[in-house]
């Protein structure tokens, strides 16, 4: 009898963790590397399989833990730690930098803030997840305001605002602008169309509107007559064509905090409805794989397939990463806009980091951080290394960090970056909120309306439109 | 003191004592998360707070298309793997079991080898090829055998057939070990019985291979059932991300990520996993009765 209960029970409980195997998936699902965020900046660069954990600065100094999903981003705080020792002897630190991949350090990171215990000092914050993460404003993170007050005055306020909680506070230090350019293939374009390069920079430098742009694309698509190759490429895996869109009209399809989010806008009919023509005048292709920031994209651009496409500064890294063999042919231009006077740019990704409350040091880790990406040494360092457009826009007229030729980026593009974002200025850089709703909407553009649409250049944009408001609306 | 040791010597008590690492180990770590996943599966669960709210999750769930057309490609895909990897493992453990093969432990090793690699690595490489770029290898390959490109991974056929494939290639190698484990467990006087008799090679595999090696058969359909409906990280690999066009790759568990992770609503997350787990056992269940996996127990 007594056996009988024992074997029972041994039964019961193995059938019972048969069960469990299925229901348990909730928690461990989290194995993703890659970003799933077509629109944040690092999506290709995530870490694979081992995590790297490197230690910087002075063993006896205040140790804190920085947790990162870019290995590069934790050898920037390595080294700006020991530049601040240097400058600070009085209260030295030591950074142990943590790279986790993507999804997994998201992941950590919500679990421990909600457990109120192991979330590391100092973390970074994708701009696509920060609204899971704000949504604990002080409770788990530090309010910046204080620390970053010294810079307050020239930092860019659309970016700052990025990262603010509900509550109005900054949580959040950003690393770019993110501002949208186009990006012009000149060698390409002067060698199909017989021009010189200056001659090809000043037709570029005229065009202002759409229609100067399609005119452009025209002449190099009669002049190639190829049917291989094409303008530009829109994309169906993200959403920046549409974003350029709606900050040139000010428009916003989330909403901000206070209204729904609404995607049946003119900025986004107008944008896709303009696509579509493209695609079947064939001045343009579908993005291979969907975007352009993917090894199928980078391809593309190597192959001249396409000429022009617009994308934000950040992607500068991966010419220079992935497409070495480009040095000396691509040209950045301000964004073409719909009517005069519009906004040509938008700022699009970013990492905002934060320092959480479960920190021992709050007060130490704020200002370190602070003075890391927001000081003018922090921003020469972060344009060197990483090459981004940094928010402080004191650094972006200093001739020295503008212009200096040994910046591998300035060495790069037949331009200079810095002279493209002080052409488009402070005012000309719009601002698409992320909200907790961004990531429905994106979800549901990069899965379905876009797939529609272009891929099927014929399907009705305002119908795509309505199916995609409803998905959302379910949401909200 | 006396008392204590009456109870550790005591035959009675024994048993209890030593089942209750495992016990404890699986009360905390299977069944207290099982509950809790059932109870969160009622609760719309914020960043601070977590507040009852009934059945409003699986209403929603009900009426959510992307979760249907999830567990529309979640059946399909385990439905594909059954087909695909039972007979053919089973093909080649009895391949490997005869004497036509040479090199047997060089075919093992070869067939085992991927189950070995990370999918996070191999799935990277498996998006590379299926790239719709023409020179992504499986492009090339197509374009050799005169069919042109594909959009491998933007299309609902193609892309399921791209989720196989890894599926096939990955797997292969483990099943037919099991299989491979089971006919070795055949006593061979039954072959030479049959061979007395003047058997052939199909029917001694029809009449002595299927029905011996049918506990094995059940217990890979079963992991097989659970393991399909379970796929994520394959699908996650192939489209660099839980984001595939018109959502052909997305699956139950991909959902239940999406909800859980990326958008940090556990509580739903939740009821999708329970629904999860309810289809999994039931599907498991109906096959372990029909098979009488159930019914030979109490025979015995």
């Amino acid at each position: 009898m007594k056996k009988k209960l024992v074997s029972a029970l041994l039964c019961t409980s193995m059938a019972a963790s048969l069960l469990v195997g299925c229901g348990g998936t909730t928690a461990d699902g989290s194995t993703g590397e890659t970003a799933a965020e077509t629109t944040e900046e690092t999506a290709g660069e995530t870490a694979e399989e081992e995590i790297p954990t490197s230690t910087y600065g002075d063993p006896n100094g205040t140790h804190l833990d920085m947790w990162t999903f870019v290995e590069l981003h934790g050898a920037h705080y390595g080294e700006m730690a020991e530049l601040w020792n240097q400058q600070n002897p009085d209260k030295t630190i030591e950074i142990t930098c943590t790279t986790y991949p993507y999804g997994d350090m998201h992941t950590k990171l919500l679990t421990s803030l909600e457990a109120g215990t192991g979330a590391p000092d100092i973390c970074d914050v994708e701009v696509g997840q920060f609204p899971n993460v704000v949504a604990g404003m002080d409770k788990w993170m530090v309010p910046l305001d204080d620390y970053a007050a010294p810079y307050m005055s020239t930092m860019v306020p659309a970016r700052m605002a990025t990262y603010q909680g509900e509550d109005g506070h900054y949580y959040g230090a950003p690393y770019h602008v993110g501002a949208a350019v186009m990006y012009y293939n000149v060698a390409a374009m002067s060698e199909a169309m017989g021009l010189s390069q200056d001659e090809v920079i000043a037709k570029i430098d005229a065009v202002k509107s759409w229609s100067d742009y399609e005119a452009l694309g025209t002449e190099y698509k009669t002049a190639i007559s190829d049917d291989t190759k094409f303008w530009t490429s829109v994309d169906t895996g993200g959403c920046d064509w549409l974003w350029i869109a709606m900050a040139q009209y000010g428009e916003d399809w989330t909403g901000g905090f206070d209204n729904p989010a609404n995607v049946k806008l003119q900025s986004v009919e107008k944008m896709l409805t303009m696509q579509q023509s493209w695609l079947q005048s064939g001045l343009a292709q579908v993005s291979p794989d969907g975007h352009v920031d993917l090894e199928a994209g980078y391809q593309n651009i190597i192959d001249h397939n396409i000429v022009s496409f617009p994308k934000a500064m950040w992607y500068m890294s991966r010419f220079t990463g992935y497409m070495p063999e480009e040095k000396g042919n691509w040209y950045i231009a301000q964004i073409p806009t719909f009517e005069a006077g519009q906004k040509t740019s938008v700022g699009i990704g970013g990492t905002g980091t934060v320092v959480t409350t479960q920190s021992a040091n709050q007060e130490l880790a704020a200002e370190f951080l602070c003075w890391a990406k927001m000081s003018e040494e922090g921003e020469q360092h972060i344009w060197d290394t990483l090459g981004f457009d940094v928010c402080n826009t004191a650094c972006w007229s200093v001739d020295s960090f503008a212009h200096d030729d040994n910046n591998q980026y300035n060495a790069y593009f037949i331009n200079y970056p810095y002279d493209v974002l002080n052409e488009i200025g402070l005012d000309g850089i719009g601002k698409i909120s992320v909200v907790s709703i961004s990531p429905t909407i994106n979800e549901y553009m990069c899965t379905t309306t876009l797939n529609q649409v272009l891929e099927d250049p014929t399907y009705s944009v305002a119908d795509a439109l309505s199916e995609c408001q409803d998905a959302v609306d379910m949401e909200q | 003191m006396k008392g204590f040791r009456k109870f550790l010597y005591s035959q009675k008590t024994a048993p209890y004592v030593f089942v209750l690492p495992f016990i404890l180990s699986f009360a905390i770590f299977w069944i207290y998360p099982l509950f809790s996943a059932i109870i969160m599966s009622f609760q719309d669960i914020g960043a601070i707070s977590a507040d009852w709210i009934g059945f409003a999750n699986y209403q929603k769930l009900l009426k959510d298309k992307v979760f249907h057309t999830a567990m529309l490609n979640s059946a399909e895909y385990m439905l594909g793997t059954l087909l695909l990897l039972i007979p053919f493992p089973l093909l080649f453990a009895v391949l490997m079991d005869s004497r036509l093969v040479k090199a047997k432990g060089v075919w093992k090793a070869l067939l085992y080898l991927p189950a070995l690699t990370s999918v996070v690595i191999s799935g990277t490489l498996f998006r590379l090829m299926f790239t719709e770029y023409p020179t992504g290898q499986m492009n090339v390959l197509t374009q050799m055998l005169g069919l042109g490109t594909f959009k491998w991974l933007k299309i609902k056929t193609t892309s399921m057939a791209a989720l196989l494939i890894v599926c096939c290639w990955r797997w292969t190698g483990v099943n037919m070990l099991y299989f491979l484990s089971g006919l070795k467990a055949i006593d061979v006087s039954l072959y030479e019985a049959a061979d007395i008799d003047g058997a052939n090679g199909l029917q001694k595999f029809k009449f002595i291979t299927i029905p011996l090696i049918k506990p094995t058969t059940i217990y890979v359909l079963t992991i097989s059932i659970y393991a399909g409906l379970a796929m994520f990280l394959e699908s996650y690999m192939l489209w660099a991300g839980n984001s595939s066009p018109n959502n052909i790759g997305l699956t139950i568990v991909g959902y239940l990520y999406k909800r859980g992770i990326e958008k940090n609503d556990m509580g739903y997350a939740c009821a999708v996993g329970v629904v999860l787990m309810i289809i999994a056992l039931t599907i498991n269940v109906v096959q372990l009765v029909a098979n009488g996996t159930f019914k030979s127990d109490k025979e015995d």
